[in-house]
């Protein structure tokens, strides 16, 4: 691919190749990490924002978009958090939610602007997809995540929470 | 914007930011420690979480209040500069009082969160809409844990509601309100310390009620004021020896 032909939709190809270091089967836009990207004067330029406001990631992930679609599209690449939009979990797309499932994670409950605590009872278990589970914690191995516990299949699991 | 209204963010931030680096250093004293695995992972991630919040905080600062450098700023401060409340620089202390400490002060947090939705300060605002949303999970594992040990047995509640007791005062002095309040409240910046401290309180009993708790008279308790005017517990200065200790050791290293 040469520089002088590339496209956005170049980009956005180049983009679904980078991953989240936490769940390396999602990759940024799946997550709806991208806020917005453009061509300006031969520069790529991404706008993205971080799940969590302490997600220790963010700067990998940024580094990694860099290198990422510089070495597929051959452009210079800038990447700025995008402080007008905030990530919610809405943003996962159907994609992502079927992804996390196959990689044993509940998906998060849709939500409708205001979270409430119920929306965390009775989480569907990835395994065995009954409703008949309890929250354990609302914190799980990454800011991300809280733990569920299925009693039918006694399996305990992790969801991808639900977040504002 | 002004002078005196640009001096009384930067006053207002700051405070919350130090609440929230002290509390969130505090809570990660919990780490393999927890009475519990699960507990031990919630009190880490909250540390990481409010140290977050700290940190964005300190940026706005520096990006639009001609602060300093946010790693300077939290570490080579001297104690009396700081501005956290009592309640945030105790030590952990044994798990009750943890966890009422955490129930109170992240109702706090999410109460002053709220009424930050509508600030007039951008920055600030954008911000506030994405701690609020964490938050929910910071008061959700306060709220269960309260409530699930104040039905394990007469030990157990009794045990709660003696970290109530203590913590009560200490959790108002949260709300010290400073000569800025009427400032900030006429700049739409947020509505004061009294209007959240009363919000707090409507939001706490009935959730202390629903755990069988008995809220301490507000009237009778004078709050443990101070924080917010550089006095402090001699609690805080060993903990900012010992977060500031390897910073110190080159405070130019990049990290
Ligand atoms: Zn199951």
């Amino acid at each position: 691919m040469t520089t002088a032909t590339t496209t956005i939709a170049d980009i956005y190809t180049a983009l679904e190749q980078v991953m989240d270091p936490e769940i390396p089967v999602l990759n940024v836009l799946e997550l709806g990490m991208i806020t917005g990207v453009t061509l300006y004067e031969g520069t790529a330029h991404i706008k993205m924002i971080p799940t969590f406001a302490a997600c220790p990631a963010v700067s990998y992930i940024q580094q990694n978009i860099r290198a990422t679609v510089n070495k597929l599209t051959g452009l210079p690449v800038q990447v700025t958090v995008d402080k007008e939009v905030h990530w919610q979990s809405n943003r996962l797309t159907d994609t992502a939610k079927e992804k996390l499932q196959h990689f044993g994670i509940a998906a998060p409950q849709v939500h409708e602007g205001e979270l409430r605590a119920e929306i965390m009872l009775n989480t569907p278990c990835p395994h065995c997809h009954s409703e008949n589970t309890y929250l354990r914690s609302p914190f799980g191995s990454t800011l991300c995540r809280a733990i569920h516990y299925c009693k039918d299949c006694g399996m305990v699991f992790e969801q991808f929470k639900p977040v504002e | 914007m002004n002078a005196a209204l640009q001096k009384a963010i930067t006053t207002l931030i700051t405070s919350m930011a130090d609440d929230a680096l002290i509390l969130g250093h505090r809570n990660s004293e919990w780490t393999g420690l927890g009475p519990i695995m699960e507990e031990d992972i919630a009190f880490s991630s909250m540390a990481q979480d409010k140290i977050g919040h700290a940190w964005a905080l300190y940026r706005i600062l520096q990006e639009h209040l001609g602060g300093e450098d946010p790693d300077q700023f939290a570490f080579i401060r001297a104690a009396k500069d700081f501005t956290c409340c009592h309640l945030a620089e105790l030590p952990i202390s044994s798990y009750d009082f943890s966890l009422m400490r955490h129930f109170l002060f992240d109702h706090a947090e999410a109460v002053r969160y709220e009424s930050l939705q509508q600030c007039s300060f951008e920055p600030l605002q954008q911000l506030s809409k994405k701690v609020k949303g964490e938050l929910k999970y910071h008061t959700l594992h306060a709220d269960a844990w309260v409530l699930q040990l104040c039905r394990g047995g007469e030990e157990s509640q009794q045990r709660m509601q003696a970290a109530l007791d203590r913590c009560f005062p200490l959790a108002a002095g949260i709300f010290e309100p400073g000569p800025q309040d009427a400032l900030l409240a006429d700049a739409g910046i947020y509505p004061g310390e009294q209007t959240l401290y009363d919000k707090w309180l409507n939001t706490i009993y009935p959730l202390l009620v629903n755990a069988s708790l008995n809220l301490p008279d507000p009237a009778a308790i004078p709050p443990q004021y101070g924080g917010r005017y550089g006095n402090h517990t001699p609690h805080l200065q060993a903990l900012l020896q010992e977060m500031g200790e390897v910073f110190r050791l080159d405070p130019t290293a990049g990290w």
